[in-house]
């Protein structure tokens, strides 16, 4: 009895593959590759947003270690800076929200601390501006 | 009015492609748009096997067939359809003028599968969601293309390889392959 022939191992898939097949495909991963690239990431942030009650507080590059105090109703919030990534450090707020989201590192995210009416807000290259905010 | 053997061939590719497609369309899709589009390996054999202009009757045959049959005649889903079919029927015109030697089905199919997702989000961009939302999936659609491209392609030159088992269709009913008939 003849076995089933497309499943017979001696049977080579791969047998119609030419040389300019690999080419296609190569070339055809590289365009989903491509597209992943530009499509579907989020810029890196390059500076960080302060703001207190809407009033802006700081525009700083995210270059060098350094922490800001920013003074609240209800006390001071401390955010700190580092390479490339920002977080709220601490904050005088009941529940710490913006604390626990710790470190904020992609363009348009954001850290709010509501009761001291602190925002920290990354940004990217101004191209990146598409969106009012991002949460991950 | 008299059926030529050319007719009987194209339909009976043509009866393949839509069956196949009514069979794939109750396979449940992870994202609406995404099908393997496992009639095109009935197109691309038809391509190989008789050239373009068979190709081009079997495809659009199917379309219309199929989107009669699932009662979707010129809804949106037809319209997509119709404008995928077109784009890798255009694509397919130029590719099998690539050097057949260094080009076999996998490229066939991989382009067709660009040019079709292609067509298809350019007609959603225009006309069903004039937003630039929709590239937003791209990526997606860009890579299912490129999977069931070389998969269907694959499928494709194993057909085409295997002449003895399953013959060109004559229009004639001929008897089963041995292979088939158990």
């Amino acid at each position: 009895m003849k076995t089933g022939y497309l499943w017979h191992p001696g049977h080579a898939w791969l047998a119609c593959l030419r040389v300019g097949d690999g080419l296609t495909v190569v070339l055809a991963t590289g365009v989903v590759v491509l597209l992943f690239a530009t499509l579907w990431t989020t810029s890196r942030a390059d500076r960080a947003i302060v703001r207190q009650g809407g009033e802006l507080i700081a525009e700083i590059a995210l270059t060098a270690p350094r922490r800001v105090e920013v003074v609240g109703p209800i006390g001071t919030s401390v955010i700190e800076i580092a390479s490339g990534r920002a977080r709220v450090l601490a904050d005088p707020g009941p529940r710490q929200y913006c604390v626990q989201q710790g470190w904020l590192t992609r363009a348009n995210a954001v850290a709010i601390c509501a009761p001291n009416q602190v925002s920290l807000q990354l940004a990217g290259p101004s191209n990146s501006n598409r969106h009012d905010s991002i949460s991950y | 009015m008299h059926a030529s053997a050319d007719d009987h061939r194209i339909a009976a590719y043509a009866a393949a492609a839509i069956a196949i497609t009514i069979a794939e369309a109750a396979l449940p899709s992870p994202l609406p748009g995404v099908k393997p589009g496992l009639a095109n390996i009935i197109v691309l054999v038809v391509l190989l096997r008789h050239g373009w202009r068979d190709a081009v009757w079997v495809s659009l045959l199917r379309v219309i067939a199929a989107s009669l049959v699932g009662g979707t005649f010129l809804a949106p889903g037809f319209v997509m359809s119709l404008a995928g079919a077109l784009c890798s029927l255009g694509i397919l015109g130029l590719s099998t003028r690539l050097p057949a030697t260094w080009f076999g089905p996998v490229s066939h199919s991989v382009l067709a599968a660009f040019a079709h997702i292609g067509g298809q989000i350019l007609v959603a961009r225009l006309w069903l969601v004039p937003h630039d939302g929709v590239f937003y999936l791209l990526p997606v659609f860009a890579l299912a293309a490129l999977v069931f491209g070389v998969v269907n392609g694959l499928v494709a030159g194993q057909i085409m390889s295997a002449h003895s088992v399953l013959p060109a269709p004559t229009g004639e009913i001929a008897p089963l392959p041995q292979s088939l008939s158990r």
